[in-house]
């Protein structure tokens, strides 16, 4: 196998550049597979480079050059992510849109990066587009993925793919030079430009376009491609938003610099068969991913017959005993190796198989903590579940777990390249190989964001353990002190009732007040099933949210996290003493969580004002009305009366600074 | 043999242009012993248009679905598709003459996957014998491909793929309704009857369903008649509406005419008929 960039003379510095690598180096080798009409299509890197080529000179030809920005939204699907490429081999930009954004977020990104041209999936994406196109003058052209439902709209800047690729492929026919000419344009470049704008989640307020430097991009693809040794005989399969930073540098920029084989599922909804079908060898997933396959998996095992149940649960004992040592490679005994494998036979392999895990040689889960027992559960089983801490401002990686240094409670050391430190005031700062330009438009905010010794706060605030591995505890503007002047990380106490299966979402209160409260959403199908299980009837979300069977159940959740809280030195005075179930879901699209699913603190605060007011002022109960925007933008509107819960809080245990550990 | 499976096969023969006369309904009678359920109604389906039958409940719209598609046979009155006459037949030779519905109940195989069950759609529409399907072999091994190539173009249009091996018993009932909608046009119908499709559905799932609707309509090309009682959807979805009462036909033109006519206002309201 030829190695990295001895047959291209020097290494590559952009993704275009990696391309035409790739299509000599690995031209038979897919690079590309696709699921249409149930069968799995596919692509070679050579193929991959003619249809990118082809589109790449269609858009030149209607007029796409250097420097113009091109938006990209939609779902995992080839042409859009050869869009990238194809837009890249013309130094423009893309800026991916994150697909489920209403149309006013989705115009707000659009506006600020100044799109010229819009590549989409499909007619719902039109329409959003078409819906406010007044408000974005710069926006020209938009083209389109699939073909249904748009055959009798104006046509004059709207095109499908296909046709333009058709024109570059006439463009190419017209001109013998032409193709020599794009590849030549792209060998030219020194990777000294615009890579791509990365659109924040937006976890704190409007989005900001994080712009990456194409060269830089590909040093930190390439390092932690090394990191995890990845190569042309992986393949992953690209499930998460396309607008997401670790989408963008799992699938497409560690992908192009390793060559693996990248696929996309037919459709969100079949990403789970998919999985199984395709068994990819790299995955990542936020831990909530995890949590829902624990969940299924758990659920599905109460239905199981009697002989079933006992098996898995004698042989998960095995696997809870041994699996993580075997993994790592550490000394086990003989009974111990023959009970893990006959439960390999039994119950591992088959349960891998059909959540999709039996390729799978690293797994990364990032973006929030995970709770120590789900992630002994995936590394127990034999999957090499790691943690990772990361930034988009970072492209990506900060922090990543080495193999046999694994640890629930932390993300692990720098990865090559890295520097990372913590600020005076606990907050941590890095500077990486992949890290970003500025935010764009926004000078300010760069400044703001750049220490003046050229390092990026996070925002987060960290500490390092004993073994020299960081440690998050929460983002650093949301940790502050109770009246009493204990220390109050919200995050820290949120996650701990996270971790319970039933509680799918936590919030917690408490800066500059007497004590600390919580919202909480349960889990509808964990505590759904309970209550099918108990003879529990309930029409929604709302009604089984309200049982009185229900909140006592989650009363046993909060005093166990009080309890542990008080063995912890520094969280002792932040026991919860009152809490209420909130009677909806925290919503995306209501601007309560982020498009990744992170809480949006400041906004929620505001919006359940009289909830907090009637969780500090003793009220046993509250009657709310919530207006809730439905998928389609549309506004209605919930009430209910929320019933709030006392709850014991625990002396603190002085004498167990170590046992906090 | 391609003839039969290309899809369209069926509508592109007829020699009848967009907006010509595809299906029409000369006074027709039908009794159920002394019940007059449709008493001397015309109406016409022109070809490439969203047609709904409304009505209060027992005004005949059901029946008169079942007329069109051969099920009852009318005392009185010809039907005209495609321009031949025909008074007498089988609803399987409807089927085969290009007609296919839904119905207001689901009338699915509960026990068969989603892929399955629209496969039967084709039916009408394979040519192997009992032997050569069983065996797998030769020309009827090429025509289930092909088939099941049509079928899996009408998964991805529904966007079924999720539930693409799932028994269809197990789906939610909007979910059956789209694959009942999937196994009637499976079977390439040139008239697709629709007996109230949005029928016990919510929001999301009726703004589901009239999109597929239209693009059935706008893509294929296909004739679509409609029963269905949310007013809203029929005047978004219809190019033209006949309403019944009592099995009488009372008022017949675009969704704005129907709406402005006062017997179709008064069979709504409950004005007394005496």
């Amino acid at each position: 196998m030829p190695s990295t960039g001895s047959d291209a003379g020097r290494k590559p510095v952009t993704f275009p550049q990696y391309l035409l690598l790739n299509a000599s180096r690995f031209a038979d080798r897919t690079a590309t597979r696709h699921k249409d009409l149930g069968i799995w299509q596919s692509w070679t890197w050579k193929q991959q480079f003619e249809e990118i080529r082809a589109f790449s000179i269609g858009l030149q030809e209607i007029g796409v050059g250097e420097g113009d920005k091109v938006a990209i939204v939609g779902t995992n699907r080839p042409r859009l992510y050869w869009t990238f490429c194809a837009v890249q081999a013309l130094k423009a930009i893309p800026v991916p849109v994150y697909a489920d954004a209403v149309a006013e977020e989705m115009a707000y990104v659009l506006n600020h990066a100044g799109v010229r041209l819009a590549v989409v999936q499909d007619q719902e994406q039109v329409d959003k587009i078409l819906s406010f196109s007044d408000e974005i003058p710069l926006l020209k052209d938009v083209v389109y993925d699939e073909p249904r439902g748009l055959r009798d709209y104006d046509h004059t800047h709207l095109r499908e793919f296909a046709e333009v690729q058709k024109t570059g492929r006439e463009a190419m026919e017209a001109d013998s030079g032409r193709a020599k000419a794009w590849a030549d344009a792209i060998e030219a470049s020194d990777g000294e430009e615009v890579s791509v704008f990365l659109y924040t989640s937006g976890t704190t307020g409007r989005s900001k376009g994080v712009v990456l430097k194409a060269r830089t991009s590909v040093k930190a693809a390439c390092d932690t491609a090394e990191f995890d040794h990845l190569s042309e005989n992986d393949n992953v399969l690209a499930y998460l938003p396309l607008a997401w930073a670790g989408d963008h540098y799992l699938n497409y920029a560690q992908g192009y610099v390793s060559g693996l084989c990248m696929a996309c599922p037919e459709s969100p909804e079949t990403v789970a068969h998919d999985l199984r079908e395709i068994g990819p060898s790299f995955y990542f997933a936020p831990p909530r991913v995890f949590e829902q396959l624990l969940t299924n998996v758990m659920i599905r095992m109460e239905d199981g017959g009697a002989i079933k149940k006992w098996m898995f649960r004698h042989y998960l004992d095995v696997a809870n005993k041994y699996g993580e040592a075997i993994l790592e490679g550490r000394s086990v005994p003989l009974g111990g190796r023959i009970g893990y494998w006959l439960g390999e036979m039994l119950v591992y392999g088959p349960l891998k198989n059909t959540l999709g895990f039996s390729n799978i040689r690293t797994a990364y889960t990032a973006g929030e903590a995970i709770g120590p027992d789900l992630f002994s559960f995936f590394r127990a089983l034999g999957i090499n579940l790691k943690q990772l801490y990361g930034q988009t401002e970072a492209f990506l990686y900060v922090t990543a777990q080495k193999d046999g240094e694994i640890h629930a409670d932390t993300v692990g050391k720098a990865v090559p390249d890295v520097e990372i430190k913590i600020s005076d005031d606990g907050e941590v700062l890095f500077k990486s190989p992949g890290m970003f330009v500025e935010y764009y438009a926004d000078a300010e905010k760069t400044k703001e964001t750049f220490t003046d010794d050229g390092f990026v706060r996070t925002g987060d605030a960290g500490i390092f353990d004993a073994r020299g591995d960081l440690k998050i505890i929460d983002r650093a503007k949301d940790v502050g002190k109770l009246r009493s002047g204990s220390l109050f990380a919200p995050k820290y106490i949120e996650n701990k009732l996270k971790f319970f299966p039933n509680i799918r979402e936590a919030v917690a209160f408490g800066d500059d007040r007497d004590f600390v409260t919580v919202f909480l959403n349960i889990d509808l199908a964990a505590v759904g099933n309970w209550a099918e299980r108990n003879n529990i009837s309930y029409a929604s979300y709302q009604e089984l949210a309200g049982l009185p069977q229900v909140y006592e159940m989650m009363r046993e959740h909060v005093d166990q996290v009080n309890r542990d809280l008080s063995g912890e030195e520094l969280m002792a005075g932040s026991q919860i003493a009152r809490f209420l179930v909130l009677h909806k879901e925290l919503d995306a699209d209501d601007g309560e969580l982020t498009r990744t699913q992170k809480v949006r603190r400041g906004f929620i605060e505001e919006r359940y004002t009289p909830l907090i007011e009637a969780l500090y002022d003793g009220s046993a109960e509250k009657y709310v009305e919530t207006e809730v925007t439905f998928e389609d933008g549309r506004k209605g509107s919930i009430s209910a009366t929320v019933q709030i819960s006392d709850m014991h809080t625990h002396p603190a245990v002085g004498a167990t600074k170590e046992a906090a550990e | 043999m391609n003839q039969h499976i290309d899809p369209g096969s069926l509508r592109a023969d007829d020699g009848i242009e967009k907006g010509g006369m595809l299906l029409h309904v000369d006074n027709i009678s039908l009794s159920f012993g002394g019940v007059k359920a449709i008493s001397d109604v015309s109406f016409d389906i022109k070809k490439g248009e969203i047609r709904a039958i409304i009505g209060p409940n027992g005004a005949g719209k059901t029946s008169m679905l079942n007329v069109i598609n051969g099920f009852y046979h009318p005392q009185e009155g010809t039907i005209t598709f495609r321009g031949e006459k025909r008074r007498r037949m089988k609803p399987h030779a409807a089927a085969s003459q290009g007609i296919a519905r839904t119905f207001q109940n689901i009338a699915l195989f509960k026990g068969m996957t989603t892929l399955d069950n629209i496969m039967t759609g084709r039916m009408t529409l394979m040519h192997g014998n009992l032997l050569t399907q069983a065996l797998w072999v030769g020309p009827a091994q090429r025509e289930e491909l092909a088939h099941r190539e049509t079928v899996e173009k009408i998964i991805d249009f529904l966007e079924i793929e999720h539930i693409r091996k799932t028994p269809v018993g197990r789906l939610p009932y909007g979910l059956q309704k789209r694959v009942e909608l999937g196994r009637a046009l499976a079977a390439d119908p040139a008239l697709l009857l629709l007996d109230e499709p949005m029928a016990g559905m919510n929001l999301e799932e009726k703004e589901d369903m009239s999109r597929f609707v239209l693009d059935v309509n706008q893509q294929f090309g296909t004739t679509v008649a409609l029963i269905e009682h949310d007013m809203g959807v029929v005047m978004d979805l219809s190019d033209r509406v006949v309403v019944l009462d009592y099995g009488r036909k009372i008022g017949d033109g675009t969704p704005d005419e129907v709406r402005n006519n006062q017997n179709v206002i008064d069979a709504y309201l409950g004005v007394s008929h005496d």
